[in-house]
C-alpha cells in the first residue's frame, strides 16, 4: 500500500483577509446584509455592472469569425500594450515616442506587480522596497514572494485621517539609496488619501534626489476623479523629468473587467535599447509562471481603446461610476451628520476612490458585522462602491451604534 | 463636478512646474547591465517563421493544432459556448481557486466520471493558468511544504519544465526516458532510475503523448512503473496536456493516471485545455492533488490558493466559462468529444502519410517511429545541424531537437516535408 500522503502535515491556511469577507458575507442569510468588503463596483441596485461599451466589444469579438484563440506571445497582445502605455503615460509622452517604454500584458494589477517585482529582485541592485503604511493587504505578500525585502513608510495619519506628509518625507528620506518605492498612483487603497499635486512634486524631488526607484500601482485610473488624465498625473510627473520608473496598471475596476484579469506592466527606461533588453528579461520571468497571458480581456480593452467612439463611451460610463461613488460619500457624510454621530466624519468626503478608511477599529467592525450584518475588512475600510442610496441609512445606523455604544 | 474642475485647473498650473524643475541628473539607466535574454527555444521558432517571406515555408515548430489547410481551428463547441456566454455573464472575480464548476468537470475527466475520490471530496483542486500555471503552482507548493525535495524530470522533456522548477527553486534531477537508437522508450534505464532514486522522491510524468518525443510507455509498462513507485514510496505528478488528443479517446489517454489511482498512489495532476479544446490563449487548466481525506484536501487547497493570491489573485474567468459550458451540457460535450477525435485522427493520418512518403522516397533509414509515437509531436531523430539545413534550405521551421509538430503537417505539405527530410538525412 502506498504510504501516507507526502502532504499529510499541511495545515489549513487562514482565509485571505479581503476575499474572506465575501466568503463570510455569502454565508449570511440576513436580508439586510451589506457587502462593503472587496472593491468591486456595484450599481444603485447593488448589482455588478458590465459596462455597455464592454458588452459592445464582446459582441464584436464573438461575431468576428476570423478570430482565433491562439497563444499570445509571452508579452501579450501588442495593441493592448501600446494602448495601455498611452493611457497611463499620455498619448504624447516623449518616453513612448523615444521607444523607451517596455509594456507587457499581465494578469491585472496583481500579476503586473508580481512580474515587476520578480524582475527587480533579479536585475536591480537594491532589494528593498518601501511600501506605504497601510497598503493593500496583498502588496507585502507579492513583494516578499518575489524576493524583495519589504519596509514601510509612514502614510496615513489616524489623527487627521489624512496624509502624514512629514512622516512620509522623513521615511523616504531615510530609505537606502536606490531603494524601490511603491506609490499608489491615485485613490490609495485602503485609505482613499492621496497627496495633492504640490505634495507629489515634493515627493518626486525627494525620490529623484535619493535615486529611489518609483514603482506605481495604478488600479483606479479614471475611477478616482472621473478623469483619466487627472488620475495619471502623478505617474506622468515622474516620467516627465526623464527618469525611470515602473507602473502596474489594472483594468479590473475602471473597465469592470475584474475576473478577466487584464493589466499591464510598463517599465520606463532611459534608452530604447535598454527597454528592449529589459523586455527580453521580463519574458524569462513570465514564461515559467504561466507562459503567456489570457487573450480575452485584453482583446476587449484593445477594441475599446483603439476606437475613438468606444473610447469616448467608456469615459462617460467611467465618470458615471466615479460620480456615483462621490455621491455615496456625500450621502453617508450627511447621514452621519444628521444622526449627530460623534466625531469628525469629513474624511469621508475628503478621501477619494473606491474606499473609505472609516477610522473604526476591529472591535467596532466586528460589532457592525454581528449586529447589523455589515461586512467589511477589519481595518475599518469600506468599499463605497457597495453602497446605494437605499443602504446608506443602514450603514449610518450601524456606524452610529458602533461609535456610541459603551464598551 | 466641483472636484473634477479643481483637479483640472491644478493640472494646468502643474504643467508649468515640472518643466526643468528637479529633473533627474543625466545618470545612466538602472538597467545598463541587463543582458539581452536568450530567445525561448520553442516560441522563438514561430517568430522566425513569421519573419520568413518564402512562399514554401512550413511551420512544424510550436505545438498548436492546424487543420488540413494549415489554419488554426476554433472548435464548433467552443464557438457555440461563446455565443451562449457573450452578453449574458458578469465579469466578477472568480474565487482564488477558480471556477468551481469548471474544476468539477475537469476532475471528472482525469479521475473518472464516477470517481470515488471526487465523491469523497479527497481531491484538492484549483483552476490554474493552463498547464504551465498548474505545474508552477505545484512546484511552489512542493517547495513550501516539502522543501527538502527535488523533482525528477524525464530526458528529454518540454523545455519550460526546467524553467518552472528552477524559478520555484526546487532542485532538479533527471531520469532516463528517450532511447535515441530505437527512437522509443528506454524502459530499462527508466526503471533503474526509479529504483535508484531515494525513497519518497518526486517524479514528473507525462500522462500521455510525451512532449517532445511522442514516446509513451505501454499499459503494461505503466503498471510496472506504478509498482516500482509503490515500492519506493515515490510521488507522481502527472502533466496531462493532451488528454483526448493522443488516441482520440480521453478515457484511454488517462490510463496511466487510472492505473496509479487503482494502485493507491496519492498523485498530483496538471491539466490543460490549451490543445484538446483549442483554448490556447485563454489559459485554462487545473492543478489537483489527491489527499487522504476531505479535511486534508481542504487544507491543501487553501495553501494552493495562498500561492495563487500573490501571483495573480484569481484566475481568468472567460476560458473557464467556455469549459464549464461545454462539459456541463451533454450535447456540447458530445460535440467536443467528436471534434477532439477528429483532431487526433487527422494527426494519426499525417503520421502515416509522412512515414509512407519517406519510405517511398527510398530512404534507407527506419521511419517506423513516426507512426509508433503518439500525440502532437514526432521526435524525428534529426540532429540540430540537419534541422538548421531544413530551415536554411527548405524554410521548414522546427525546434532544433528535431521535434516535428505533426499538427503543422498537411496533405498539402507532407510531400515537401518528406522530401526535405530525406535530402538532409540521406546525405549524412
Amino acid at each position: 500500500m502506498a504510504s501516507d500522503s507526502v502532504f499529510a502535515a499541511v495545515v489549513r491556511a487562514p482565509e485571505d483577509p479581503i476575499l474572506g469577507v465575501t466568503v463570510a458575507y455569502n454565508k449570511d442569510t440576513s436580508p439586510n446584509k451589506l457587502n462593503l468588503g472587496v472593491g468591486a463596483y456595484r450599481t444603485e441596485e447593488g448589482k455588478p455592472l458590465v459596462l455597455n461599451v464592454v458588452r459592445r466589444a464582446e459582441q464584436i469579438l464573438v461575431n468576428d469569425e476570423s478570430r482565433v484563440k491562439e497563444y499570445l506571445g509571452i508579452t501579450g497582445l501588442a495593441d493592448f500594450n501600446k494602448l495601455s502605455a498611452k493611457l497611463i503615460l499620455g498619448a504624447d509622452s516623449p518616453a513612448i515616442q523615444d521607444n523607451r517604454v517596455t509594456t507587457v500584458q499581465c494578469l491585472s494589477g496583481t500579476g503586473s506587480l508580481r512580474v515587476g517585482a520578480e524582475f527587480l529582485a533579479r536585475h536591480y541592485h537594491e532589494k528593498t522596497i518601501c511600501i506605504p503604511n497601510p497598503t493593500w493587504g496583498n502588496h507585502p505578500k507579492i513583494f516578499n514572494l518575489a524576493g524583495l525585502s519589504v519596509k514601510t513608510y509612514r502614510y496615513y495619519d489616524p489623527a487627521t485621517k489624512g496624509l502624514d506628509f512629514q512622516g512620509l518625507l522623513e521615511d523616504l528620506g531615510a530609505a537606502p539609496s536606490g531603494a524601490i518605492v511603491l506609490l499608489h498612483a491615485c485613490a490609495h487603497n485602503p485609505t482613499g488619501v492621496d497627496p495633492t499635486l504640490e505634495q507629489w512634486e515634493q515627493i518626486r524631488q525627494l525620490i529623484r534626489s535619493k535615486q529611489l526607484l518609483p514603482f506605481f500601482d495604478s488600479a483606479y485610473q479614471g475611477f478616482a476623479s472621473g478623469s483619466l488624465d487627472a488620475d495619471a498625473e502623478s505617474v506622468r510627473m515622474f516620467v516627465a523629468d526623464g527618469g525611470e520608473c515602473l507602473a502596474a496598471q489594472s483594468y479590473a475596476k475602471n473597465m469592470g473587467l475584474y475576473g478577466e484579469r487584464v493589466g499591464a506592466l510598463s517599465i520606463v527606461c532611459k534608452a530604447a535599447d535598454v527597454a528592449s533588453r529589459v523586455e527580453s528579461q521580463l519574458k524569462l520571468v513570465i514564461r515559467p509562471m504561466y507562459s503567456n497571458p489570457p487573450i480575452h480581456g485584453a482583446s476587449i480593452v484593445a477594441a475599446i481603446l483603439k476606437d475613438s467612439e468606444m473610447y469616448r463611451e467608456w469615459t462617460v460610463e467611467l465618470k458615471a461610476m466615479a460620480d456615483r461613488i462621490l455621491s455615496m460619500r456625500q450621502q453617508l457624510f450627511e447621514a452621519l451628520s444628521a444622526r449627530g454621530t460623534p466625531g469628525d466624519w469629513s474624511h469621508i468626503i475628503k478621501q477619494i476612490g473606491m474606499f473609505t478608511f472609516t477610522g473604526l477599529n476591529s472591535e467596532q467592525v466586528a460589532f457592525m458585522t454581528k449586529e447589523y450584518h455589515i461586512y467589511m475588512t477589519s481595518d475599518g475600510r469600506i468599499s463605497m462602491a457597495g453602497l446605494s442610496s437605499r443602504t446608506v441609512p443602514h450603514l449610518a445606523d450601524a456606524i452610529h451604534a458602533a461609535v456610541t455604544r459603551s464598551t | 463636478m466641483a472636484l473634477w474642475n479643481a483637479v483640472a485647473s491644478r493640472l494646468a498650473r502643474q504643467r508649468s512646474w515640472t518643466a526643468g524643475v528637479g529633473s533627474s541628473r543625466a545618470l545612466s539607466s538602472w538597467w545598463h547591465s541587463v543582458e539581452p535574454a536568450p530567445k525561448d527555444p520553442i516560441l522563438g521558432v514561430t517568430e522566425a517563421f513569421l519573419a520568413d517571406p518564402s512562399p514554401d515555408k512550413v511551420n512544424v515548430g510550436v505545438g498548436a493544432y492546424r487543420d488540413d489547410n494549415g489554419k488554426p481551428v476554433v472548435l464548433e463547441c467552443v464557438r457555440e459556448a461563446e455565443r451562449r456566454i457573450a452578453g449574458s455573464m458578469n465579469m466578477e472575480y472568480l474565487p482564488m481557486g477558480g471556477s468551481v464548476k469548471m474544476v468539477e468537470e475537469t476532475l471528472k475527466l482525469a479521475y473518472g466520471d464516477n470517481s470515488e475520490f471526487i465523491k469523497d471530496k479527497r481531491v484538492a483542486a484549483v483552476q490554474a493558468l493552463s498547464g504551465t500555471g498548474a505545474c508552477r503552482l505545484f512546484a511552489e507548493f512542493q517547495k513550501r511544504f516539502r522543501p527538502e525535495s527535488q523533482i525528477y524530470i524525464p530526458v528529454p522533456t518540454w523545455s519550460n519544465h526546467h524553467n518552472i522548477w528552477r524559478d520555484a527553486q526546487v532542485p532538479q534531477r533527471t531520469y532516463h526516458y528517450y532511447h535515441a537508437e530505437s527512437r522509443g522508450l528506454d524502459f530499462a534505464s527508466l526503471m533503474d532510475d526509479v529504483k535508484n532514486a531515494p525513497s519518497g522522491s518526486f517524479f514528473l510524468l507525462h500522462a500521455c503523448a510525451h512532449n517532445p518525443t511522442g514516446v509513451d510507455p505501454s499499459e503494461e509498462q505503466w503498471r510496472e512503473i506504478s509498482q516500482q513507485f509503490k515500492a519506493k514510496g515515490h510521488f507522481a505528478l502527472f502533466d496531462m496536456a493532451y488528454q483526448g488528443f493522443a488516441s482520440g479517446d480521453p478515457e484511454r489517454d488517462a490510463k496511466s493516471i487510472r492505473i496509479f489511482l487503482e494502485d493507491g498512489h496519492f498523485i498530483g495532476i496538471a491539466q490543460s485545455y490549451a490543445k484538446n479544446m483549442g483554448l490556447y490563449g485563454q489559459r485554462v487548466g487545473c492543478l489537483s492533488v489527491l489527499c487522504e481525506d476531505e479535511k486534508q484536501a481542504v487544507a491543501v487547497k487553501s495553501q494552493l490558493q495562498m500561492i495563487a493570491r500573490p501571483m495573480y489573485s484569481n484566475p481568468p474567468v472567460h476560458g473557464a466559462l467556455i469549459v464549464s459550458t461545454i462539459l456541463g451540457d451533454p450535447e456540447l460535450k458530445q460535440l467536443w468529444l467528436k471534434e477532439v477525435k477528429g483532431m487526433a485522427d487527422r494527426i494519426i493520418g499525417m503520421r502515416t502519410a509522412l512515414r509512407e512518403n519517406l519510405e517511398n522516397l527510398g530512404s534507407s533509414l527506419s521511419w517506423k517511429h513516426i507512426t509508433e509515437q503518439i500525440g502532437m509531436f514526432c521526435y524525428s531523430g534529426m540532429t540540430p545541424e540537419q534541422v538548421d539545413r531544413l530551415t536554411k534550405e527548405f524554410h521548414i521551421y522546427m525546434t532544433r531537437n528535431g521535434r516535428i509538430s505533426m499538427a503543422g503537417v498537411t496533405t498539402g505539405n507532407v510531400r515537401y516535408l518528406a522530401n526535405a527530410i530525406h535530402v538532409v538525412t540521406e546525405s549524412t
